[in-house]
């Protein structure tokens, strides 16, 4: 079931919302509302749903929107128009008393700049949340400091944050948002202002969190490399809407629009695309009904100097060269097992690129694509190459 | 063609704010007469109090204090011993702790208001469009015009003298607690709301503490500001050092206007050192 579920969300900032509202749904764009009413829009009518225990990442260039966006889900800005539903609450009809509710109990928020406190220690400022619902002290600092063991900060509780490094005041920040296990985390551009190496180990250790505690998370970044790395799911937003929403690679390989592709033309493809996305059907002969005559013709057809050998559910057996089938052939042999070769290196349809290409490197035959021992697909080196450079046409009927 | 200005009758402003001036005294005489009397009473009977502690031992807490607010340093500590010392020579001690309770009580008195009305301008901006002329008009006026209602509303003596220092030393405090609150990063106000704060959490827990620096820093001046005062009120004969001045002036005495100079000076920078290194510690520690 989806845990958030936002519908036809907008903010207009200025005075004719009213006005502004008509005209975007008339089809104006940003920049013609605010030269006619002078108002400027946020978020325009943003709707997408996020699954539970999701990585779901919003990404934008700056003003974009995406910022208000999340600022949308829990209200820090009062939307103009829509409704967000957390677990079908909708918190944009909310009273105060109810939104804190939500706030204390089912939310929490990490920042840019940490923005933790200065004048707390770590382990208080891990505890605001708690504290401020009126849980006592012992509690708090007993819950807290767990938070802070998880984020590997156990031994600075009783530092001030200006004391630790940017990484560690954002661990800090992160181990707040978790101390009251909320179900849904919003993440603001929360590693934009960590360096890169910085970054990636955070990227590394929020997505080892998440294997444990199976959060849902809204992560804002203006970063596609970090957007596609860590999202379950993205939604790429342009002058305050939602141009798409898919997976890494649905955005990679099937961008929606001119503005999508130029946006993720520069990526780094061979951490996003999979061995799926470049495999090709595969020439293969059967054990049980092929010998070494019909392995050469076969070879001779394609072109090739080797093929792989299934069995009658396509179960992979090994492979074949035209050399040793040659010699089968003139010496008679009827059957392939003796010559069948099994030394060639298998990838699942979900290896990256990046891998396979350190293996193809290797490898004296095309690589085959295995799932349950059965072969799905194989890669030759060209098709790894070309599919790097960005150039080829790549399978696109992802499962 | 000028001449339209002699058609306008001058307009009889002088004699409205006299009368609402006594209306005032005459409608809140209840308030009034109490404050003249029994709070006349109370701060004669502390500064006897204070007066009455043998000055050594005084001199000697003050001394000890500042050393160690001065993070144990000798300079602020030498320096109040040997002024204080020096008051006391010249025979000032019950002047200075008298004009020690002005600035005290009066300084006191503007912190209740000012913080309250600086936070509530902070949280309004129709407050702090009202709020901010008449904060400048208080400043600007010249001091000496509050004693006037000042004696009409409490006669003679400390407490008018405490009410004018109000109103010239209120505005440093109410300033710097706006300021101070509204420059709080939007991002830890942001946090705090995010984890569900009431208004009044994000206040005490977030909003003070940040903007505790800033608002020390108005106390410090509305302090200075009502030490200041200390002489201005002694022409509506508030005890203390500043009827010293006054009174050696109208003797055209230099050597004891001097003296009683000095004291003030002397009182002035202890003062200050001491509400300076809450906001200098405050600071460090943030």
């Amino acid at each position: 079931m989806s845990i958030i579920e936002v519908e036809g969300l907008s903010k207009v900032f200025g005075k004719n919302t009213k006005q502004a509202l008509k005209l975007l749904g008339e089809g104006k764009t940003k920049e013609e509302i605010l030269k006619l009413t002078g108002s400027t829009v946020g978020v325009n009518r943003a709707s997408f749903s996020v699954e539970e225990g999701e990585i779901f990442v919003i990404m934008g260039l700056s003003g974009s929107g995406k910022s208000t966006l999340v600022r949308l889900l829990n209200r820090l800005i009062d939307p103009t128009e829509g409704k967000v539903y957390i677990d079908g609450e909708n918190l944009a009809a909310m009273n105060k008393k109810d939104l804190r509710r939500v706030r204390r109990t089912k939310m929490s928020m990490v920042f840019q700049n940490f923005a933790l406190f200065p004048y707390l220690t770590v382990l208080d400022n891990a505890a605001y949340g708690l504290e401020i619902q009126g849980v006592d002290k012992a509690e708090r600092h007993k819950k807290a400091k767990e938070s802070l063991e998880m984020v590997g900060l156990g031994g600075y509780i009783e530092q001030v944050p200006s004391q630790l490094s940017g990484g560690m005041q954002q661990r800090v920040g992160l181990a707040r948002a978790l101390a009251n296990d909320p179900e849904v985390m919003l993440m603001d551009e929360a590693f934009s202002a960590l360096d890169p190496l910085i970054r990636k180990e955070m990227q590394d250790e929020l997505l080892d969190l998440q294997e444990t505690m199976k959060k849902t998370i809204i992560f804002i970044t203006h970063d596609l490399d970090e957007a596609l790395r860590i999202g379950d799911k993205i939604a790429l937003m342009k002058d305050g809407s939602i141009v798409q929403v898919g997976t890494p690679e649905e955005i990679l390989v099937n961008p929606a629009n001119d503005y999508v592709k130029k946006f993720v033309q520069d990526v780094d493809r061979s951490k996003v695309l999979t061995a799926f996305n470049i495999m090709k059907r595969p020439e293969t002969i059967n054990i049980d009904k092929h010998g070494p005559r019909v392995a050469l013709e076969r070879m001779k057809e394609e072109g090739i100097s080797s093929i792989y050998v299934t069995d009658g559910k396509r179960n992979l057996k090994g492979y074949v060269t035209a050399d040793d089938a040659s010699v089968a052939f003139k010496a008679e042999v009827k059957s392939l097992v003796n010559i069948l070769k099994t030394d060639a290196p298998t990838v699942t349809k979900d290896t990256l690129m990046n891998a396979i290409f350190e293996i193809s490197h290797n490898s004296p035959v095309p690589i085959p694509v295995v799932e349950d021992g059965k072969l799905l697909g194989i890669i030759v080196r060209g098709a790894v190459i070309s599919a790097l450079a960005g150039q080829s046409e790549v399978n696109r009927n992802y499962a | 063609m000028l001449n339209f200005m002699e058609n306008i009758p001058e307009l009889p402003l002088a004699s409205l704010v006299s009368d609402f001036t006594d209306w005032i005294s005459d409608t809140f005489v209840f308030l009034f007469d109490p404050l003249k009397n029994e709070f006349a009473d109370g701060l004669e009977s502390f500064a006897d109090v204070l007066a009455a502690v043998p000055p050594p031992i005084v001199i000697l807490i003050v001394a000890v204090l500042a050393f160690f607010i001065s993070g144990k340093r000798f300079g602020l500590a030498a320096f109040s011993l040997i002024g204080l010392l020096l008051v006391w020579n010249q025979g000032l001690w019950e002047e200075l702790m008298l004009s020690f309770t002005l600035v005290l009580v009066a300084s006191i008195l503007s912190i209740i208001i000012g913080v309250p009305i600086g936070i509530l301008m902070s949280k309004s901006k129709t407050a702090e469009g009202i709020i901010t002329p008449i904060l400048d008009f208080m400043q600007t006026m010249p001091a000496f015009v509050y004693l006037i209602p000042a004696v009409a509303f409490f006669s003679i003596g400390m407490v008018p003298g405490i009410f004018a220092s109000l109103i010239f030393a209120t505005p440093p405090t109410v300033r710097f607690t706006n300021l101070g609150i509204r420059q709080v990063s939007k991002e830890l106000v942001e946090a705090s709301e995010a984890f569900g704060s009431t208004g009044s959490q994000k206040l005490f827990k977030v909003e003070l503490p940040m903007a505790k620096p800033t608002i020390m820093a108005g106390i410090n001046q509305t302090v200075m500001l009502s030490l200041s005062m200390v002489v201005i009120a002694s022409m509506i004969g508030a005890p203390g050092l500043g009827r010293e001045v006054l009174s050696s002036l109208q003797r055209a005495d230099v050597g004891t206007g001097f003296v009683a100079g000095l004291g003030i000076v002397i009182l002035a920078i202890i003062i200050d050192r001491f509400t300076q290194s809450f906001t200098g510690q405050k600071r460090a520690r943030s």
